[in-house]
């Protein structure tokens, strides 16, 4: 058992990122209290379903290596991520799926039994591994009995149905540190204090801010917001990934993955305005396949934020949408139904399932919806040693890795501050944190971007913990009454919202559930594929609208035992505080770039522009989203246009010099 | 998934009509049940959840009687977190998946949601599942990897045993082989569930772990905790299971195999012990 005055680390979120740091942290001796809103096997990454990109050997003896990855998930971010984390994850990738191939994921094998491969969005190699279509289920799953294994072992602690409510913070100025967190029993709804000398934050995306996305329905950005209010700065929230291909739904959208179009499924709208034929009636000639045909090399599987303003303009600026609707096909027809079943049967099942149509047989009815967040909690990291600039000059993407790439040379193995964000101790890890997508995440790079984080900076926390402050200064060395008054705190707040139950009239101004819905609907329609300075200035005014609802809102429910409605409401004040950081960034960043797409400013500004939008609170300031701007670093690859070879580029884009495939079989 | 003319539901743009939902609800462990009825509008494409996300936005009952919004348990919406079961129409079932195109067609049609019966009550339709993900534990259902650092790749398989290991890993601890098992009760008492029934959840996890290269150095302890008391000798065979499972895992031929495995390791132990 562990010893009461043992070091401790907190992991909140039993997500892919959260397990892999589990799992890595306890694996190192130190014990680990994990805490989730839902059973960890339950977190969103199980819905992941296209793949994890990696080189291999077969894309590596046609010419590609971990250096184009990492190239590849530069150019698809438009430039916007430091380049350091996102080479040592592209190098550590292909270790990432040993590992993974060593816990037990059923990888999709070929006949020899090695890895099979299949194409995404932004490259022209096949590098992305999968699990059938349901690849973030089958890898949280391994992760999970990993972390299941510790747990038995007594050194990892669940604390599944808590919910973090905010970090509790010790010491002044460059003393200040994260050493515990606040969380509350989604049962017994009981609030108190945990200690701890590091926290990572884990809990991914945001998605719920815009009301329908294709996330789970815990993902609020609650955790993140209650840690931006608490002083941890965010970046780029601005960048938020509008998926090309949906289904639309009642509750939610889900998704179809993009591994669709990567084994073959092409996006069209029929030829003719209106034209009412049934999809299997319409000849070959009459249909139009736009993205093809714009985008000749990349076809279909050009990067999301392209795709998706593609398909945006056919329906909405064209109406050349299916049934005038704002639809249109993603066919996979003409594919062999035996083939499709083995590769994407999870998929075609879900569309299957709440459409009634089978896919293999009836194209599909798609339309973008909102998906991921780029941005998200500001992080750092120790640089590697690695020079590119001036030991090998321009790197030209296709070349062999340059001397000097191996690991270690992106990000510093073990530094401490590895992913921490601007308060000592406290980090964040996948999606939460904004470091390695940069204005765009190209399709199968979240999950690596997940289990790299947990594993590669889970060991930094344990040099940290272990060989920095907190070893001078356990948690449990300090005063009981920091951890109580934190816990006090986040009480009075909740009794404050159950105090409002039958307080005044009933009216939708004041139901968490119509704010929500609200904040869901303007943000949708303002921050989303196309933005103007006019639109999101709309936005603004009604966020604070919003906001001053919020602080009259009435819940409806004053249980004491497993108040939802509670929980649900709390994280609605959260959110709106979220989608003003995000409204914030979208106003000041006056250009186009990646996701964001200003239609006042459709260009992109390197000059002004190629840099991190940072965003602090200041709780009752005039200014009290304070937004500066950070400098990103472009050391290894120098931007260019990013054009993915669409035919009617302007003349003066200098064309871009991509690696193909030295073979096309 | 089978032919054009397949059995999946037709669901074509319904009108907006009003429902009937019938919703056993219950305020925490101990407490009574009672049902409650809603009126709910409901248009094309919805499922169980949004009717639940309406009548939480305005929680009135069909009397005009105020009331809590209904607590629930959801996590994907799209069937592959296990988290939403609950018996719907008496059959237990994911309800995100459950289309109101397909269960509530026309105008009055009722539904009923109740809680599942074989885990503890929370509040309302979520119940504690624990012992589902502890029973995981009890068979070691992981393998024993020698740590997260780069040491190659795992132990090569042929398509056909990936494909039947992922068959078994799209499991997604749901619960509703569990709720349908009559042999499988519900144990409130945490000290019994290491000798009541394990069910066919956990037995066809332990399969999936006995079947992969590393996996099998533990194929042993699985086996052990699958002869003991509550192990795969108490299940009656009566193939409930099966047919509730939503991913169609094939857990009658899992128990069948397990039951072999565990029959010759008996035999295994009884020579060694003696030798
Ligand atoms: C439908 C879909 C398909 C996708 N497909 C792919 C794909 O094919 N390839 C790819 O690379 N990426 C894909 N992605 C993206 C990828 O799945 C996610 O980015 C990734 O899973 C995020 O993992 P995470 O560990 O950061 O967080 P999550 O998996 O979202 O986990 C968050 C965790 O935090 C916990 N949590 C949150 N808030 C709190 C709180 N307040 N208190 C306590 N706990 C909390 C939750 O309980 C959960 O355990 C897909 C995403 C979606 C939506
Ligand atoms: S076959 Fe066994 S496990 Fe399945 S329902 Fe019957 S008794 Fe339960
Ligand atoms: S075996 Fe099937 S029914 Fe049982 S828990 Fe797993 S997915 Fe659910
Ligand atoms: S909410 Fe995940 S299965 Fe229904």
């Amino acid at each position: 058992m562990v010893m009461p005055n043992a070091q401790r680390v907190i992991v909140v979120g039993g997500g892919l990122a959260g397990l892999a740091a589990t799992v890595r942290i306890a694996e190192q001796g130190l014990p680990v209290d994990l805490f989730s809103m839902v059973p960890v096997k339950r977190s969103h990454s199980v819905c992941a379903q296209g793949g994890i990109n990696a080189c291999n050997e077969v894309a590596r003896q046609q010419g590609y290596s971990e250096y184009q990855h990492f190239d590849e998930t530069i150019y698809g971010g438009d430039y916007l991520a430091d380049q350091g984390p996102v080479l040592e994850m592209a190098n550590w990738a292909p270790r990432v799926i040993d590992l993974l191939d060593r816990m037990g994921v059923p990888f999709n094998r070929t006949s020899e039994g090695r890895r099979d491969l299949r194409l995404f969005g932004g490259s022209l190699f096949k590098r992305t591994h999968f699990s059938g279509a349901t690849t973030g289920q089958q890898l949280l799953y391994a992760l999970d009995e990993q972390t299941r294994r510790y747990e038995a072992q007594g050194e990892v602690t669940k604390y599944e149905s808590w919910e973090f409510l905010a970090p509790i913070m010790a010491g002044e100025g460059d003393d200040r540190r994260c050493v515990g967190i606040v969380a509350q029993d989604m049962r017994t709804m009981q609030i108190r204090s945990f200690r701890a000398d590091a926290v990572i934050m884990a809990t991914g995306g945001c998605g719920l801010v815009y009301g329908k996305s294709t996330n789970s329905v815990i993902c609020t950005g609650g955790a993140a917001s209650r840690c931006y209010q608490a002083g941890a700065w965010y970046a780029n929230g601005e960048m938020i990934q509008v998926h090309p291909t949906a289904i639309p739904g009642a509750d939610k959208c889900r998704l179809m993955s993009e591994s669709a179009r990567g084994e073959g499924g092409r996006v069209w709208v029929p030829r003719k305005q209106g034209d009412d034929r049934k999809p299997s009636d319409i000849p070959e000639g009459e249909r139009w396949y736009f993205l093809e045909e714009k985008y000749p090399k990349y076809g279909n599987l050009v990067p999301r934020d392209i795709a998706t303003r593609e398909i945006f303009d056919v329906c909405v600026n064209q109406h050349m949408g299916v049934d005038g609707e704002n639809q249109v096909y993603l066919d996979l027809t003409h594919m062999d139904p035996e083939y499709l079943t083995r590769k994407l049967g999870g998929i075609l099942e879900i569309y299957e399932k709440f459409v009634g149509d089978d896919p293999r047989f009836t194209p599909m009815r798609i339309f973008p919806t909102v998906h991921y967040s780029m941005g998200g909690l500001w992080t750092q990291h120790t640089p590697g040693s690695y020079r590119p600039d001036t030991q090998h000059g321009d790197h030209q993407p296709g070349w062999q890795a340059p001397i000097g790439t191996e690991p270690g040379m992106g990000m510093q193995v073990g530094a401490p501050n590895n992913m921490m964000t601007n308060i000592k101790g406290l980090y964040a890890f996948g999606e939460v944190n904004f470091a390695y997508h940069g204005a765009t995440r190209l399709g199968a790079n979240a999950l690596l971007s997940c289990i790299f984080d947990g594993l590669f900076c889970g060991q930094g926390v344990a040099r940290y913990v272990k060989e920095h402050e907190p070893a001078e200064k356990p948690s449990t060395a300090m005063e009981a009454s920091l951890f109580d008054s934190a816990a006090s705190a986040e009480q009075t707040k909740a009794d404050n919202l159950l105090a409002t139950v039958g307080k005044g009239k009933e009216s939708p101004e004041t139901n968490p559930y119509v704010i929500g819905r609200e904040l869901g609907e303007e943000m949708t329609a303002a921050c989303t594929v196309v933005k103007t300075g006019e639109r999101l200035g709309t936005c603004t005014s009604k966020l604070a609208e919003l906001r001053e609802r919020f602080e009259r809102v009435r819940l409806g429910d004053a249980a004491t035992w497993t108040n939802q409605s509670l929980s649900y409401t709390r994280s609605v004040g959260d959110m709106i505080l979220l989608a003003q950081v995000i409204a914030k960034g979208s106003l000041e960043r006056q250009e186009s770039r990646g996701s964001h797409y200003r239609l006042d400013f459709p260009d992109r500004d390197d000059s002004r522009f190629l840099k991190t939008t940072i965003v602090e609170y200041h709780q009752g300031d005039a200014d009290e989203h304070r937004l500066s701007w950070g400098d990103v670093d472009t050391s290894l690859v120098k931007p260019r246009p990013r054009t993915y070879g669409k035919v009617d580029a302007k003349a003066d884009t200098k064309p871009d010099k991509e690696a193909e495939p030295a073979s096309t079989t | 998934m089978t032919t054009q003319a397949s059995s999946a539901p037709v669901v074509k743009a319904a009108k907006t009509r009003t429902i009937r939902v019938r919703i056993k609800r219950c305020d925490g462990p101990a407490k009574a049940q009672r049902w409650e009825t809603f009126k709910v509008p409901v248009g094309a494409g919805a499922n169980v959840i949004s009717v639940l996300q309406t009548i939480g936005a305005n929680p009135v009952t069909v009397d005009g009687t105020p009331t809590t919004p209904v607590v629930w348990d959801s996590g994907c919406l799209e069937e592959v977190c296990g988290a939403c079961t609950m018996v719907i129409n008496g059959k237990t079932r994911q309800s995100c998946s459950c289309l109101m195109d397909v269960f509530c067609p026309n105008e009055g049609d009722e539904i009923t949601l109740e809680p599942m019966s074989k885990f503890p009550i929370i509040r309302d339709l979520w119940v504690d599942r624990s012992r589902l993900f502890d029973s995981l534990k009890r068979v070691k259902a992981w393998v024993p990897i020698d740590g997260t650092y780069d040491l190659g790749a795992g132990p090569t398989e042929g398509p056909k045993q990936s494909e039947l290991r992922y068959t078994l890993s799209t499991c997604m601890s749901c619960g509703c082989c569990l709720e349908a098992c009559p042999q499988f009760n519900l144990e409130t008492d945490e000290r019994e569930w290491d000798t009541a029934f394990i069910g066919a959840h956990a037995i066809s996890q332990a399969r999936l772990f006995n079947d992969h290269g590393t996996g099998k150095q533990l194929k042993g302890d699985r086996l052990d905790a699958l002869m003991g008391e509550g192990g795969v000798s108490d299940c009656g065979n009566a193939q409930n299971c099966v047919k509730v499972c939503p991913k169609e895992i094939p857990l009658t031929e899992s128990i069948a195999a397990m039951g072999r495995a565990t029959t010759f390791h008996a035999i295994a132990r009884w020579f060694q012990s003696n030798d």
